[in-house]
């Protein structure tokens, strides 16, 4: 661990750190543009540069110099402050003064440090270089004029994101940032390059020119489009999402979110149920409150408990569901589902639903198994940490089921169910790399799960995983990837079917044979929702998607920015979103509808207030009590001994960009979609 | 001067067939085996005591470089690689040096490599030397066939290859590390150092990056001996060297002369002396595009070697002599070599990415004078600003030249600005309405 | 980028001297061979570089397209455009300058009717100004193809451009009566070295 001086400051730091680190440890700013902590060093900036005692008579570049003991490194000299306005004036000279009409402008690296080291005028006369604009997609837009050629962008899609489709072509001042053959991005991570762009060539296309930062109200929240749960910051202007950026959490998404995350954002306005509609003559009409809660009440008037049944959706939060699940409890029936997708899981060990290495345990892990998943699909961000561990090296991965297009190299073993089989019974060839690893992870996912035989594949990986040492007292390889946002606090909550209960094939089958009477939907939109026959469809819900097509009545509901909410996310973390904004139209809290409804219905809940929900929660599932942490899992039974169908493992046939109600609203996403349709059919066909 | 029997390149002008035979005739491979089996610590001890310092430019005591690589063989391959990117304006050596005795490389390669513990050499060739290229690979080829590289090196039992690789045109690829990513596959553009080649080079690898002079002249150190070659020149800057004299000469030509050697005897004995006469001389660059120009009076009497020309705030570079006589525009000379290096940039750090650029256009517009004179001070000011803040040596190399040019021809430039005011200034007064 | 989506696969010639170079490389580091291959893929196509060879190349060798691209756009040599049969390069920089290059752009200027950057109407001619081609001892000097003509003046190089034009043969090297890199009139040293 060297010790060095900075300005006089002593400071010990991590062997490997860089002189720009220590700086930063010492608490002494260091301005730099190349630079970025989670990136590969580029050292091309220059502005970083401070001096060194004893160095070479020149100034070094503090981000790449790695910090050595008894360093005297000076950063506040006038050597060092005008080798720093050289620099800035060298950038500023080619980049336009375009900062009224920029949309980085207010929070742009390069307008901050221009203020501590620019001139107010400029030396330069020569004619400004223009650049021509690169037509990235509909996700990143591009001022190419702007770019002060960091490299920043290159490095993060060629390293973090696991996609190498941008370069820095051409050379000199004609260096460019590009495709070189005019391409759409195709990364789930792209939005990144936003934030990682110091200045404003690359920008946010769906958000450009809608507002200015010193416009916007900050919500520090909870992302709910996967099951990963990536800190996010919702900004509004009035009512309005004007967009979404990640928030910084070392255990989960670093400092990254995916594009879904960060661009359905446009959904939360659209198609929303903003009015409570009543179906009438066959057509749905809009009503109110009383008028739908009447219907509801007079429909269930002497209805069996054993033909209601209720779905809670993948968005659902733990509240919500809560009171779905007493609501059901007391109107006396045990059909209730949180896995639209029909995994079967949540009926043991609580350590058989959760990804249990954890996201950044990934880290340590020397082996990884896939099986029926697509994680850059499925978990991108998740992804984003195989693949960091991967260039992290002695790191193998495999995977059974159908052939992936992942962001590091995967040894596919094929999509039959004899390999998972044989690799189950101990006998495959790559039992002996499960036995020869140290830290070795299984990831199983929902697709192999929500399979006929899923009990019996997810027993039969508990077992292998076991028999090869991957479940220790201090390592837990088993993971189950989960893709939903509401599933793991859903299980936790005992949302499935209780004694004698069905779950929702069950619903399905017992609506297409009249043995359903009235169907509760919290936001369940991924189930064919024709098929309760002529069961009574009530809806919660915030957009008008699946659920709602084939309501009777729509209780329209609040989407996960509009309300303080509980998530667990795939690892049993447990999270809080904050209400950003409010929902539309007469739109209320989920949990107050039903809170409403149960007293229309004379089955009035015991909760008034949000406290004594998440008290009642939490007595339900006392994991949920510990917020923004993991609670101690329990490893015991789960699943089903027993053998597998001959089926081919497949992967379910989710469209990344249009995986639940909210991003099927979004124009953004919707464009995403067709252009990845497209580019995948028109593949033999031409360019730009 | 230096006698031919005390010259290393004794085909320089391809007299002869620059092939094995040819090359057996003049001595090369001539008990390579026996020296090899005196040791790598002797050759580096031999290489140290002949106190050769690279021929590339920058001069480094080649004997400590190969010390430097790891003693034992360690998990990592170790790599030669010698630089034949050959193209800082004025210099034509190496090209000579592969084309006509290119055994002397490629002995050189084998002798310097079995030194260094390496198990290969990488050769970089510039792209446009196709045919220096055919002749080296050439070389190489007969080389293998004959034994004295390959499997069982001279019969040595040392295992040794010898592989070329064609840049495509970048200057840049020069500088040691940008030729190490080229060689890798990637763009010419230089490493951040730390970690120095040395530890991590070509392929993560350890390596040695020397020039072609430095290495084909190894061999015929090790069999003279590192005192035969330390007793030429003077200290600290021995041996020969190939001089090549371009610009207004009489007769431009390369020669091999003794190290120290006076400029102005070097360009009257070989070059046929300056255009027009001594007298007629304006100035010259001596070492190559890259460093600072010198006087007429300087040049009377400097020596051409590393410590006399750095004792006059220039360099011997890669010893290429550019001279430039009285007729010359000597703005227009020095804003030619700006745009060189505007269009050589690779285009990875800031200011040299930027500051060429606005150099070369500066430049442009003081050949006409097109400029006022403040211009000239932002102008020395542009330069400061790039020197020693990039991440290689061009950026030094692109505002050295203006540096010199400020420094000696000043007045010119002024001279220029303030005849071009005039001009417009009388332009204006003869139409009155332009105001 | 236009609509280049023809096939390209190297023919036997370039397939051999693919392999050549292939095995020049260890066999984990085939990247090394990005810039011979584009060479080979470049010679190929009449001198210039398609997207087809381009991709072709990146697909052999396993890099991604995007890093073929940032090689084949950083190096010079590599002409992204097509050129004429015969390119002439013509050196202009500070060496050859001193000694007359601009008189040797105006001749080539003159003969092919065409200026720097451009191509005769019957693609048989393109004419470029390159940087210091490293041979200043003999300059001016141009490069045709793969070869330099050296020592040239106004009048020896419209003699050689109209020969290139009859499509004659033209020795290369010194244009003057001149032993490669030696004093013109004979060398003045190397005349006591014994040759076998």
């Amino acid at each position: 661990m060297p010790t060095l001086s900075i300005d006089g400051i002593e400071v010990t730091v991590e062997a490997g750190q860089t002189v720009l680190q220590a700086c930063e440890a010492a608490g002494v700013e260091v301005p730099r543009f190349c630079y970025h902590d989670r990136l590969e060093i580029a050292g091309n900036c220059r502005m970083c540069l401070v001096e060194m005692e004893g160095g070479p008579p020149k100034p070094i570049a503090s981000c790449a110099m790695p910090a050595g003991d008894n360093m005297v490194i000076k950063t506040n000299t006038p050597a060092v402050k005008k080798a720093r306005e050289g620099v800035m004036e060298f950038l500023l000279i080619n980049h336009p003064l375009d900062c009224p009409i920029c949309d980085q402008g207010g929070e742009c690296d390069l307008q901050d440090q221009s203020m501590a080291y620019g001139k107010d005028h400029s030396r330069y006369t020569e004619v400004k270089r223009a650049v021509k604009d690169k037509n990235l997609g509909p996700l990143v837009k591009t001022t190419m004029t702007r770019c002060i050629h960091c490299t920043r962008c290159v490095r993060f899609i060629t390293d973090v994101a696991g996609v190498e489709e941008l370069g820095a072509v051409f050379r000199g001042e004609h260096t460019e940032i590009g495709t070189y053959v005019e391409a759409a991005l195709t990364s789930e991570l792209q939005g990144n390059l936003i934030d990682l762009c110091p200045v404003g060539a690359l920008t946010s296309k769906p958000y450009a020119f809608t507002a200015r930062p010193w416009e916007l109200r900050h919500t520090e929240t909870i992302d709910v489009h996967d099951a990963v749960g990536s800190n996010v910051r919702v900004d509004t202007r009035g009512r309005q999402v004007m967009r979404v950026l990640p928030l910084l959490n070392e255990d989960i998404n670093e400092e990254w979110i995916s594009d879904k995350t960060r661009f359905a954002c446009d959904g939360l306005a659209k198609r929303r149920l903003d009015a409570v509609y009543v179906k009438q003559e066959g057509k749905l009409q809009q009503s109110d409150w009383d008028t739908g809660f009447d219907a509801i009440r007079d429909r269930l008037d002497g209805v069996d408990g054993s033909k209601i049944a209720a779905i809670a959706g993948d968005l659902a939060c733990a509240e919500s569901m809560t009171a779905l699940k007493d609501l059901m409890t007391a109107l006396g029936s045990a059909n209730i589902d949180c896995r639209q997708d029909g995994a079967k899981i949540g009926t043991g060990a609580r350590g058989g639903y959760l990804f249990n290495t954890t996201i950044a345990g990934i880290e340590n892990a020397d082996f990884c198994l896939l099986v029926g998943t697509d994680p850059r699909h499925e978990a991108s961000i998740l992804n984003a940490r195989l693949r960091k561990r991967y260039l992290q090296g002695g790191f193998t991965i495999y995977s059974v089921g159908a052939e992936l297009d992942a962001t590091f190299p995967v040894t596919e073993l094929g999509a039959g169910s004899d390999v998972l089989a044989d690799i189950i019974a101990g006998r495959h060839d790559v039992c002996s790399q499960m036995v020869k690893s140290t830290r070795g992870m299984i990831i199983v996912g929902q697709s192999a799960l929500a399979r006929a035989d899923g009990a019996q594949v997810l027993a039969g990986l508990k077992a292998i995983a076991e028999k090869t040492d991957m479940v220790t007292s201090d390592w837990n390889g088993f993971n189950v990837l989960h893709n939903a946002a509401a599933r793991v606090a859903g299980l936790d909550l005992g949302l499935v079917p209780g004694e004698g209960g069905m779950d929702v094939a069950g619903m399905q089958a017992a609506g297409a044979k009249g043995d359903l009477d009235v169907v509760f939907l919290l936001g369940a939109d991924e189930i064919d929702t024709n098929a309760f026959g002529d069961a009574f469809v009530v809806y919660i819900g915030s957009h008008g998607d699946n659920g709602a097509h084939h309501a009777d009545v729509i209780l329209p509901a609040a989407a996960y920015t509009e309300k303080p909410g509980t998530y667990v996310n795939t690892e049993g973390r447990v999270q809080r979103a904050e209400r950003a904004t409010f929902p539309p139209g007469d739109g209320r809290e989920d949990w107050t509808i039903l809170r409403a409804l149960s007293e229309r219905l004379g089955q009035t809940l015991s909760y008034d207030s949000l406290p004594e929900l998440r008290a009642r929660m939490v007595e339900i599932a006392p994991q949920l009590a510990a917020i923004d942490e993991i609670a101690a899992s329990d490893w015991g039974d789960f699943g089903t001994a027993g053998d597998l169908s001959s089926d081919d493992l497949a992967l379910a046939d989710t469209d990344y960009y249009l995986s639940n109600p909210v991003c099927r609203a979004s124009d953004t996403m919707a464009e995403c979609s067709d252009l990845k349709l497209n580019t995948a059919e028109g593949a033999t066909g031409t360019h730009g | 001067m230096l006698q031919d029997k005390d010259r290393i390149f004794t085909n320089l002008y391809g007299a002869h067939s620059p092939f094995l035979e040819g090359a057996k005739s003049r001595g090369d491979w001539d008990g390579t085996k026996a020296i090899m089996d005196k040791g790598r610590d002797w050759i580096i001890d031999e290489m140290k005591a002949s106190n050769l310092r690279g021929r590339g430019g920058a001069g480094f005591p080649a004997g400590i470089k190969w010390s430097f690589m790891p003693k034992e063989p360690g998990e990592k391959p170790g790599y030669l690689v010698v630089n034949a990117d050959e193209g800082e304006p004025g210099t034509c050596k190496d090209r000579d040096i592969i084309r006509h005795d290119p055994h002397k490389l490629v002995e050189g390669c084998l002798l310097a490599g079995f030194a260094m513990g390496a198990v290969a050499a990488y050769i970089y060739i510039r792209g446009e030397f196709y045919r220096e290229y055919e002749t080296l690979q050439a070389a190489i080829d007969e080389a293998y066939e004959a034994g004295l590289i390959g499997e069982n090196a001279c019969g040595s039992g040392y295992k040794y290859d010898i592989f070329v690789h064609r840049g495509m045109g970048a200057y840049i690829c020069g500088e040691e590390t940008a030729l190490i990513e080229s060689l890798e596959g990637k763009k010419g553009q230089p490493r951040l150092k730390p970690p120095f080649p040395a530890a991590c080079g070509l392929y993560g690898c350890p390596t040695t990056v020397n020039n072609v002079e430095t290495i084909a002249v190894a061999p015929t150190i090790l069999r003279k001996g590192g005192s035969w070659f330390a007793g030429m020149g003077r200290e600290n800057n021995t041996g020969t060297k190939v001089f090549c004299i371009s610009g207004h000469v009489n007769n431009p030509c390369n020669v091999e002369e003794e190290m120290g050697i006076p400029l102005k005897e070097l360009i009257e004995k070989h070059a046929g002396g300056v255009r027009g006469g001594w007298d007629n001389l304006l100035g010259i660059i001596p070492g190559g595009s890259s460093v600072p120009i010198l006087t007429k009076a300087t040049c009377d009497t400097v020596l051409m070697d590393f410590d006399s020309l750095k004792a006059e705030g220039s360099g011997l570079g890669t010893a290429a002599v550019i001279v430039m006589d009285k007729s010359t525009d000597i703005v227009k000379a020095i804003a030619r070599l700006s745009k060189f290096y505007m269009h050589e940039s690779c285009g990875q750090c800031t200011p040299c990415r930027e500051g060429t650029g606005w150099m070369s256009r500066v430049m442009d517009r003081l050949v006409d004078g097109e400029a006022n004179i403040e211009e000239i001070d932002l102008l020395l000011e542009v330069t400061k600003q790039i020197e020693g803040h990039t991440i290689c040596a061009l950026g030094d190399a692109a505002a050295w030249p203006i540096q010199g040019l400020m420094k000696n021809f000043r007045p010119e430039v002024e001279r220029r600005i303030v005849a071009r005011k005039l001009e417009q200034g009388e332009g204006a007064s003869a139409s009155p309405e332009a105001a | 980028m236009s609509d280049q989506k023809e096939a390209f696969v190297f023919n036997d010639e370039m397939e051999a001297k693919a392999q050549n170079y292939l095995a020049r490389y260890p066999k984990d580091r085939s990247a090394s061979a990005v810039m011979p291959f584009l060479d080979l893929a470049q010679r190929q196509n009449g001198g210039w570089l398609s997207q087809a060879g381009m991709d072709y190349v990146a697909d052999r060798l396993g890099l991604a397209p995007i890093r073929v691209y940032e090689v084949a756009t950083f190096y010079s040599m590599y002409k992204l455009k097509p050129i004429g049969k015969v390119h002439v390069q013509v050196c202009t920089t500070t060496p050859c300058w001193l000694r007359g290059s601009d008189d040797v752009v105006g001749a080539c200027k003159d003969v092919l009717g065409i200026g720097m950057g451009e191509t005769t109407e019957d693609g048989k001619f393109s004419l470029a100004e390159v940087e210091c081609l490293g041979a200043c001892v003999n300059a001016p000097l141009i490069q045709v193809g793969d070869d330099y003509y050296e020592d040239l003046d106004a009048t020896s190089a419209k003699a050689l451009l109209e020969a290139f034009k009859r499509g004659d043969e033209v020795k290369p090297g010194p244009q003057v009566d001149r032993q490669t890199s030696a004093p013109v009139g004979g060398a003045k040293t190397l005349t006591h070295v014994e040759q076998g």
